[in-house]
């Protein structure tokens, strides 16, 4: 441990500011990236859901007014 | 299974590629963290101070990481667009750009965490230097890719402009590189090259290798999670994403 207490490790020798603020946005940035790509991914597979089954009633609907007409 | 010899070609279609891609993102997250742990224990905890730069050269631990990736996904990007341009393939397109943002976060966080070392180092925050002006033009290389493929509707399109502009780009990654050698600049020369030994202590490489490491495997697990996603974006017409989401119901 090269540290002698933790006053001394947030102090970085006096360069905290610069060493924390390159560690804060490194960390803030990399778990923003996986955190918003899951939540565009829920969106989607959201989306995709409600589209195929509105895809799907559409087609019921069609097969239903089309009794009388040929089935193919 | 009956057949013994695997078939590589088969993962170059999305559909077999989306479900080892998902099986394969645990183990990346995994082992980015057990990289990262270990290397910034090292690099901020064991490492010791630094004889011209004082408590303030840690910032190399994320520095060099985030500048190597920012670099090195930007010729992985042109790689899979060169490929895409030469044979056709459906997932070349999707895995450059899937692989854009994570090189441009690379770049900015490069930029950031070099102005933040550079005030107390040489007084500025920034200088018009061959090495930083042609990070930044990395920089804005990647925010033209993702912009041009935003702009062009038909994805096929997309991807072969997009791959163009990819390939014109690749010319500046050379001059990163080298220009702390070419020119005059204020940025220091290379701590680790592939010709000398390396120009600082043991534990110092190791916690920074550890750290380029962990950066590695978590680009690797974003843009696996990215590529599925544009997927399941791209391929909603066809059958096999509409029966993958079916089963999710």
């Amino acid at each position: 441990m090269h540290w002698n207490s933790l006053a001394d490790f947030l102090a970085m020798g006096s360069h905290g500011l610069y060493v924390w603020g390159s560690v804060a946005v490194m960390a803030l940035l990399m778990l923003a990236e996986p955190t918003l790509l899951l939540q565009g991914r829920k969106r989607l597979i959201a989306r995709l859901k409600r589209q195929y089954r509105a895809e799907r009633s559409e087609a019921r609907l069609k097969s239903q007014t089309n009794t009388g007409g040929s089935r193919d | 299974m009956s057949h013994r010899v695997i078939n590589w070609f088969r993962y170059a279609s999305p559909q077999t590629f989306y479900p080892l891609a998902g099986k394969l993102i645990p183990w990346f997250w995994a082992l980015a963290a057990i990289f990262g742990v270990a290397g910034l224990t090292i690099g901020f905890l064991v490492a010791p101070t630094d004889a011209q730069q004082g408590e303030g050269y840690r910032i190399i631990f994320l520095h060099v990481p985030a500048s190597w990736m920012s670099m090195f996904i930007y010729l992985v990007m042109a790689f899979w667009a060169a490929m895409g341009l030469a044979f056709n393939t459906r997932l070349s397109g999707m895995m450059a750009s899937a692989l854009a943002p994570t090189g441009a976060l690379f770049a900015f966080l490069s930029l950031w965490t070099g102005a933040l070392w550079g005030k107390p180092m040489w007084g500025t925050w920034w200088v018009w230097d061959a090495r930083l002006t042609s990070e930044l033009i990395l920089l804005f290389l990647y925010i033209g890719f993702i912009a041009l493929q935003a702009a062009i509707d038909d994805p096929r399109r997309a991807d072969k402009a997009g791959a163009i502009l990819a390939l014109v780009g690749v010319v500046n990654i050379p001059i990163i590189y080298f220009s702390v050698k070419w020119w005059n600049t204020l940025h220091q020369g290379a701590s680790v090259s592939l010709t000398k030994a390396p120009s600082m202590a043991a534990l110092m490489l190791w916690g920074m290798l550890l750290c380029a490491l962990a950066c590695w495997m978590y680009s690797i697990a974003i843009a696996l999670m990215r590529v599925r996603t544009i997927m399941l974006e791209r391929e909603r017409h066809t059958d096999w994403v509409r029966a993958l989401l079916a089963e999710k119901e």
